[in-house]
């Protein structure tokens, strides 16, 4: 009697937890062959839920269209800067925090937790006024300041988190067969935590890569991808839209099957 | 939120030898948010408060005296009661699915991540593609028989029709942070808990109800505060959805900084929606409050 509930719980949670899947997979599926269909294909109706007409015009009258190429360079720029700079400053800052027990380390923490509480929004209009007094209006560079000013906290709560998960032990261990702080971190701590950094490099991709109100607002001519399609929302053509909404998407697949089980660990732990 | 600190407590008695170091490796980014995240903010009170004349509380006004105020503020409440049961629902039965440790958990963990790096404007576009006329589901629809002609979702006149199309959306894409959040709660339960109720007798639901329930309080405090924020903010998926049909406080900022060029209103906005996230930290943070003596941890 309980084995038998037991498997009826089993197969409930199965159809459940398949059910589930379809629902996340099936907007990313019907997306993906639109992209990938004629433009006869993306009018018709019916819609084809099979795709028969599998073909690239749809993607390349997208690329060819004004701006686009321009628009996924700049968004990969935007993303590079904002990477770059964010592990370079925030590395260091989660390091003190798992390393070191200081005065003022953990109302620094808190602070940093609680920025998730301000949205992008409050800072992304005051910059922009800034920027045009300043003359970095419609930039790449602008966008990616407010970009790393949003990812900034959190790198610096999850290196902090994948530091603390490295035992300090061996760095002092570096040291006694005669590296200093400085070497025994670069050969010791970092090369252990490279993993989680990296994850975290991939994570602050995305934020920005997906990144619309500062994009939108902090640029006029020279917009990133999002930031281009939603200026061209309801001017451009279906296939289009399509097109540009499966290459917003594309990156999220192959990043999360990078990253899924630091989300799980790292973030999870970071957000609590 | 458990202090990184405090895991690591063994190294406080290094902490005399490398006095000054901490500071210096945490100096870049306290400049930084100073600059980028502390001045602007307190920038954008001083041009809410401000317009060409002065001093003054005129953008609000003019924001408070336009009648999308109104719209932008009623979708997004009623967003928010729509989705926010609804996605706590399914986050935690995902992460309750996930700690099941079903086989194929792998891939199901995969899949239930992707939405996580998804954008709103991805999803926006994405579900357009299914909800309009022409559409996907009318698609299905008709070939299950369900439908005898192409049923309209997306009525730019119907604010049930966009609420509805939005926040599927939304719970599409946004219910993944939450079960992450949740997940990790039920990871920090010690088995130990769950199989001794188990073994006094307690079925699934009761395991739920009186030993998950109250040991993920916190998680669930966090999922629910990130969710009201993030409520707060949402502007490209209603924008790719519903096209100007329906507004949100974000899009309204949105309009008047890009469309309008006034700042001062845009930033009244942004001030609105500070608040109001403010205000939502603050309500969760009391109505889901532990007592000291009930804390488990």
């Amino acid at each position: 009697m309980a084995l038998q509930q037991i498997r009826i719980g089993r197969a409930l949670a199965y159809v459940a937890a398949l059910a589930i899947s379809a629902f996340i997979l099936a907007p990313i599926y019907l997306i993906t062959i639109s992209a990938f269909s004629t433009f006869d294909a993306i009018y018709e109706y019916p819609r084809q839920l099979v795709p028969r007409d599998v073909s690239t015009d749809t993607m390349r009258l997208f690329l060819n269209s004004d701006g686009i190429v321009d628009s996924l360079r700049r968004s990969a720029i935007v993303a590079a800067i904002t990477i770059v700079v964010c592990l370079a400053i925030g590395t260091p800052a989660g390091y003190a925090i798992a390393r070191f027990s200081f005065r003022g380390g953990d109302p620094f923490q808190l602070a940093l937790v609680s920025t998730r509480a301000f949205p992008l929004i409050i800072i992304a209009v005051p910059l922009a006024v800034t920027y045009l007094r300043v003359g970095i209006d419609d930039t790449v560079y602008g966008v990616a300041m407010a970009h790393i000013a949003f990812t900034l906290p959190l790198t610096v709560l999850v290196t902090a988190s994948v530091f603390a998960g490295i035992s300090y032990e061996l760095e002092e261990a570096a040291m006694t067969l005669g590296c200093n702080r400085f070497s025994a971190f670069r050969r010791v701590a970092l090369p252990l935590a490279l993993p989680g950094v990296a994850a975290s490099a991939i994570f602050i991709f995305v934020t920005s890569w997906n990144e619309v109100f500062a994009a939108a607002i902090l640029t006029f001519r020279n917009r990133t991808l999002p930031a281009q399609l939603l200026a061209a929302l309801d001017a451009s053509p279906l296939p289009h839209r399509l097109a540009g909404g499966f290459f917003l998407l594309a990156p999220a697949l192959v990043v999360i099957f990078f990253i899924r089980k630091y989300l799980l660990t790292t973030w999870g732990r970071v957000a609590r | 939120m458990t202090s990184i600190a405090q895991e690591t407590a063994p190294l406080t008695r290094r902490k005399r030898r490398w006095e000054v170091l901490p500071y210096w490796l945490i100096l870049p980014t306290v400049v930084y948010l100073g600059l980028f995240f502390v001045w602007p903010m307190i920038q954008g009170f001083g041009l809410a408060l401000r317009d060409e004349d002065g001093w003054g509380i005129t953008a609000f006004e003019t924001m408070v005296n336009d009648p999308a105020f109104g719209e932008a503020m009623s979708f997004t409440f009623l967003l928010i009661l729509v989705i926010v049961p609804i996605q706590f629902v399914l986050a935690f039965g995902m992460a309750l699915l996930l700690n099941a440790k079903l086989r194929g958990s792998g891939i199901f963990l995969y899949i239930f991540l992707l939405p996580l790096a998804i954008s709103d404007l991805a999803a926006g576009i994405a579900w357009s593609a299914i909800f309009t006329e022409r559409g996907y589901l009318n698609t299905i629809l008709e070939g299950a028989g369900v439908l005898d002609q192409p049923h309209i979702f997306l009525d730019p006149t119907s604010r049930t029709q966009q609420i509805v199309a939005v926040a599927t959306a939304e719970i599409w894409r946004s219910t993944t942070f939450m079960m992450v959040i949740l997940f990790a709660g039920l990871q920090a339960i010690p088995r130990d808990y769950v199989e001794a109720a188990e073994v006094f007798g307690a079925g699934f639901f009761q395991r739920v109800r009186h030993v998950i329930m109250p040991m993920l309080k916190p998680s669930i405090q966090v999922a629910i505060l990130l969710r009201l924020i993030f409520a707060f903010e949402v502007f490209a998926v209603v924008i790719a959805l519903t096209g100007s049909g329906a507004t949100v406080l974000a899009a309204e900022a949105y309009k008047w900084q890009a469309t309008n060029q006034n700042e001062h209103v845009a930033a009244a906005y942004s001030v609105v929606i500070l608040g109001l996230s403010l205000a939502a930290a603050a309500v969760v943070l009391v109505v889901l409050r532990t007592p000291r003596e009930r804390r488990l941890r």
